[in-house]
């Protein structure tokens, strides 16, 4: 589904390749959570998939063909939610669309209003953002990036500036969304915990310059409940992961 | 009716305060009863329903046509240098500093000489309105153009959005808010500085008929213009307002 060959690049602010001769694949339908200290480079990877960034070197393939050039390959969705605050839930949901073109305005509000129930948000299209909860603006924007159309999603961290509860019910979901969607997800989290409960395998970012992700495959089944992680194989992963991680910050 | 209501009772300290300086005005200009230097509030409002003919049928028009092309034009001009310094860097780092300093120039002082260059037709008028107009607009405007944040460009970037889909979809909207602060602002400014074009040069309008009381040392009848001139501001700043409120459902950060 998305493959990196080679692929570096360097901020102009810094005097070495932040990502060097990186190499790795994902397989079409798998959910990887990338973990890595903050400021190691795992941002850069996904800016470079979405097109904002231009690898230095290096050939980026989704579906098998280059990205360059190339629109609506792939969904992304950052940290903060980014609903503006001057359109409705639904103007938001519907903005890829509308960008887009091509659609009239019944068909936009008919196919924003089916994203928006399947999120749970029925109803929700014409209120205004700052009407919603953090975890329902979340999951607005989460309808926001399925109405992309693309198999490939990519999820900077996106529960991250959420309350421990609402995390923990949104990771559920966000499960129950990939499995009902057959998407193929790239999350981003340095959450250990987070990162066991929703992928098939984790990506370790073990140092920086990031030379190779580290694939850890996680020791469960889906579907999941958070039963899967007091088992004994996960809680020793989460401790083995936590190290490899610390040891970066200590050096 | 409700929202009525509760915009009195907002506005009622600044009512009672109001009232009570108008008071002291008044009382103060009974007790130093020279008209011709302080005219009191009920002198004035006497004046000015006594000269409601000319002052609304001649003067009020001639002044609000100047007002209405000077903020024409600023506004125009305004928003186009505002939008382009946004678009261009090379061209905000031009025309920035030229606008700014713009500003230092003493409109009141060089006034005259406009009336030199189009005599006593409206258009003297209407360029100090608008040299003094454009400013606000134009830097508020940027502002708000530049308000807009680089992530939410960037999201739309990767739906594979154009220029003008980030132009039209995201600065417009930032842009809003900041729009409608300016022509909160542009509107008395204009009509200040319609009148005092008139001051330097005029043949009719508010601050003409004002500077000619003067001549005669009608201490009411230079005041009455300036009345009309508050009430009319007054007003079209509360119409701008009510469409702000139509129009802007949000303010910054949500």
């Amino acid at each position: 589904m998305l493959e990196f060959q080679s692929v570096s690049y360097q901020y102009s602010s810094e005097d070495f390749d932040i990502i060097d001769r990186l190499s790795f694949r994902v397989s079409p339908g798998s959910f990887h959570c990338i973990i890595g200290i903050s400021g190691c480079g795992k941002s850069t990877i996904f800016r470079m998939t979405n097109g904002l960034l231009r690898q230095k070197a290096g050939e980026i393939l989704v579906g098998g063909e280059r990205i360059q050039g190339r629109k609506n390959y792939c969904g992304y969705m950052p940290q903060k939610d980014l609903l503006f605050p001057w359109r409705t839930v639904g103007g938001n949901v519907t903005l890829p669309l509308e960008i887009r073109g091509g659609l009239s305005k019944k068909e936009l509000r008919k196919q924003g209003e089916t994203a928006l129930a399947d999120v749970g948000l029925a109803g929700c299209f014409d209120k205004m953002p700052d009407e919603l909860s953090g975890g329902m603006r979340q999951r607005a924007a989460f309808a926001r990036t399925m109405l992309t159309g693309s198999d490939l999603l990519l999820l900077d961290e996106p529960f991250s500036a959420l309350d421990f509860l609402t995390r923990i019910s949104m990771q559920e979901w966000l499960l129950d969304q990939w499995q009902r969607h057959n998407k193929t997800i790239l999350f981003i989290t340095h959450d250990v915990e987070e990162a066991l409960f929703l992928s098939s395998s984790v990506l370790v970012v073990e140092k920086t310059p990031i030379h190779e992700l580290k694939e850890i495959p996680v020791p469960a089944a889906f579907p999941r409940d958070r039963s899967c992680l007091k088992t004994p194989e996960m809680v020793e992963l989460k401790e083995h992961l936590i190290d490899l991680l610390r040891k970066q910050v200590t050096p | 009716m409700k929202n009525l209501r509760t915009s009195c009772k907002a506005n009622l300290p600044a009512g009672i305060f109001s009232f009570a300086l108008l008071l002291c005005w008044q009382l103060g200009a009974m007790k130093m009863n020279k008209a011709f230097i302080l005219p009191s509030p009920t002198q004035i409002l006497q004046k000015l329903w006594e000269l409601r003919e000319p002052l609304l049928t001649v003067h009020l028009p001639t002044t609000m046509l100047i007002t209405g092309i000077g903020l024409v034009i600023s506004l125009v001009l305004g928003l186009a240098l505002a939008v382009v310094m946004d678009a261009n860097d090379l061209v905000r780092k031009m025309l920035y500093p030229v606008v700014v300093v713009s500003q230092t120039i003493p409109t009141t002082a060089i006034a005259p000489l406009f009336v030199l260059w189009f005599g006593y037709s409206i258009w003297s008028k209407v360029l100090v309105t608008v040299l003094i107009t454009f400013f606000p607009i134009t830097i508020t405007v940027y502002d708000g153009l530049r308000s807009s944040k680089t992530e939410m460009e960037e999201l739309l970037q990767t739906y594979g959005a154009r220029k003008r889909d980030i132009f039209m979809k995201i600065k417009v909207p930032c842009a809003l808010p900041y729009f409608f602060s300016a022509i909160k602002m542009a509107v008395p400014i204009s009509i200040i500085g319609a009148a005092i074009g008139e001051w330097l040069g005029a043949k009719s309008g508010l601050g003409y008929f004002s500077k000619r009381m003067m001549t005669q040392l009608d201490g009411a009848g230079v005041f009455a213009p300036i009345v009309l001139l508050s009430a009319v501001a007054i007003l079209a700043v509360g119409i701008v307002s009510l469409l702000e409120k139509r129009f802007v459902r949000w303010r910054g950060e949500s």
